[in-house]
């Protein structure tokens, strides 16, 4: 059984229905004590890195990630603010302490006159092998992103898709049992619920 | 790199799909939930549905369909959201936040807004501030009179005081996160769509334009990529004329090196 993380930062509906329409089980979770039931988790998330973290802390998830995800190896898919949410540092509207479960920092997309946020279908490459994204041709490896700021991982080994805006950025990260995306695989039609399906379906242990 | 998108556009009456012509002549195309099928094949970029319903108004010749009710918009937007896995934006008669509301908590990614902030900018904010700029679409209308353009207001009707350059940069330093920029001279009139303010907005600010009303075939969409800067083109009544009219219009764009998806 798949949970979904509702720690109050936009719409997850999308990310349930798009398990649902693909006959993936997944819970739309509202406390951690429902965490212990279900054996993967994602965290989406739209908004603020501050925002998020507050939400997380006080909701008592930050506790059920580091339980479930960190201690006991659990996978984990953490999609847009919840890729970033994953890292040391984030320093939207200050600095903020993230989870720390893939060392990194969070900054603001560099480039100047840059149209922000980066919103829209972009090219995503695959730099390193992974069981979530396989190349394929009737899948063309473009995705849906909307974000002003990226995640940067201290260890390059971690990065296993990359995007282009103003600069090259890190768009999918892996770390063992935990993966994340910038872009949205639940609003990214057949590529994106491909990710979605291949999620449900690895090993665990990863 | 980031590709232009190509969005169409879905005008609901009284809870049926129509298309429109200068928004004022209206004809049903169908019921939206039949549509779903067929738009999922399209593999659409985006979505935009404009809910231009007019309130005490039947402009509908049918008589056996009952007058909208509130509950049904947010209903048919859940409907839409359990098989539609691409960007939803939903707008029209969103006049406050709890309208915004209701339509993020019922599957919305965007919400597009026009008159409520002509008459309140301040709702930009709040929208942006709630639910991230990335969320508020301003949707900007335009008519060229006496040589000048002008912002209308009220689905076409009213005109505004405002200027659209100098509207549009106010409304981005509110908090929008884009711009639905529709040209009610061009809307359904299939006659290309209007470069010159196009450009003109799109140049003056630096949130990505969706750029709307007037596309009659497919070198139209073209010519708006090639000539201005804005992100994305989008049309109404086009897609509606033959079965593959969306892929066709990405196949026809990608053999001219367009950069779309």
């Amino acid at each position: 059984m798949i949970g979904i993380i509702h720690y109050g930062m936009g719409n997850i509906a999308s990310v349930y229905n798009a398990f649902e329409y693909s006959g993936v089980p997944a819970k739309i979770l509202r406390s951690p004590a429902e965490m212990a039931a279900c054996d993967k988790y994602v965290l989406p998330g739209v908004g603020a890195f501050g925002h998020g973290m507050a939400n997380l802390n006080s909701m008592g998830f930050s506790e059920g990630l580091q339980k479930y995800v960190a201690r006991e190896g659990r996978p984990l898919l953490g999609i847009c603010l919840g890729m970033q949410l994953l890292a040391t540092e984030g320093t939207e509207f200050g600095r903020h302490p993230g989870l720390n479960l893939i060392p990194g920092i969070v900054e603001r997309l560099p480039g100047e006159g840059l149209r922000l946020p980066h919103v829209g279908w972009n090219k995503t490459i695959t730099v390193k092998a992974n069981a979530l994204i396989q190349a394929r041709e009737d899948l063309p490896p473009y995705y849906y992103y909307v974000h002003s700021y990226h995640f940067k991982p201290e260890d390059a080994a971690c990065v296993i898709t990359r995007c282009e805006y103003g600069t090259s950025f890190v768009s999918g990260v892996q770390k063992d049992n935990i993966f994340a995306f910038q872009f949205h695989p639940e609003k990214s039609q057949k590529a994106g619920l491909e990710i979605l399906k291949n999620f449900n379906e690895i090993a665990i242990p990863c | 790199m980031l590709t232009n998108r190509i969005i169409p556009v879905l005008y609901l009456m009284n809870g049926l799909i129509v298309r429109s012509e200068s928004f004022n002549h209206f004809l049903v195309i169908g019921n939206p939930i039949n549509q779903l099928e067929r738009l999922s094949t399209w593999q659409a970029d985006e979505l935009i549905y404009i809910d231009i319903t007019r309130e005490g108004e039947h402009d509908m010749r049918r008589s056996d369909h009952k007058v909208q009710r509130r509950t049904d918009i947010l209903e048919l937007i859940q409907d839409i959201a359990k098989v539609s896995f691409m960007p939803l934006t939903f707008g029209g008669r969103i006049r406050t936040i709890e309208d915004v509301d209701m339509r993020v908590a019922n599957g919305a990614d965007k919400v597009a807004i026009n008159s409520a902030v002509v008459r309140d900018p301040d709702l930009i904010a709040q929208v942006a501030k709630k639910y991230g700029s990335q969320c508020m679409v301003v949707g900007i209308d335009v008519k060229k009179e006496d040589g000048h353009y002008h912002v209308y207001a009220e689905n076409g009707r009213v005109r505004t005081e405002l200027e659209p350059v100098a509207w549009a940069q106010k409304v981005e330093s509110l908090g929008a996160g884009e711009i639905l920029l529709n040209s009610i001279d061009r809307d359904g009139k299939a006659g290309g769509f209007d470069i010159e303010i196009i450009r003109q907005i799109a140049d003056s600010v630096n949130i990505p334009v969706i750029a709307c009303g007037g596309a009659g075939a497919w070198p139209d969409f073209l010519e708006v990529l090639e000539k201005t800067h804005a992100s994305a083109v989008a049309a109404g009544n086009i897609f509606h004329f033959t079965e593959n009219a969306y892929p066709r219009a990405k196949k026809y764009l990608k053999s001219k090196n367009a950069n779309v998806r």
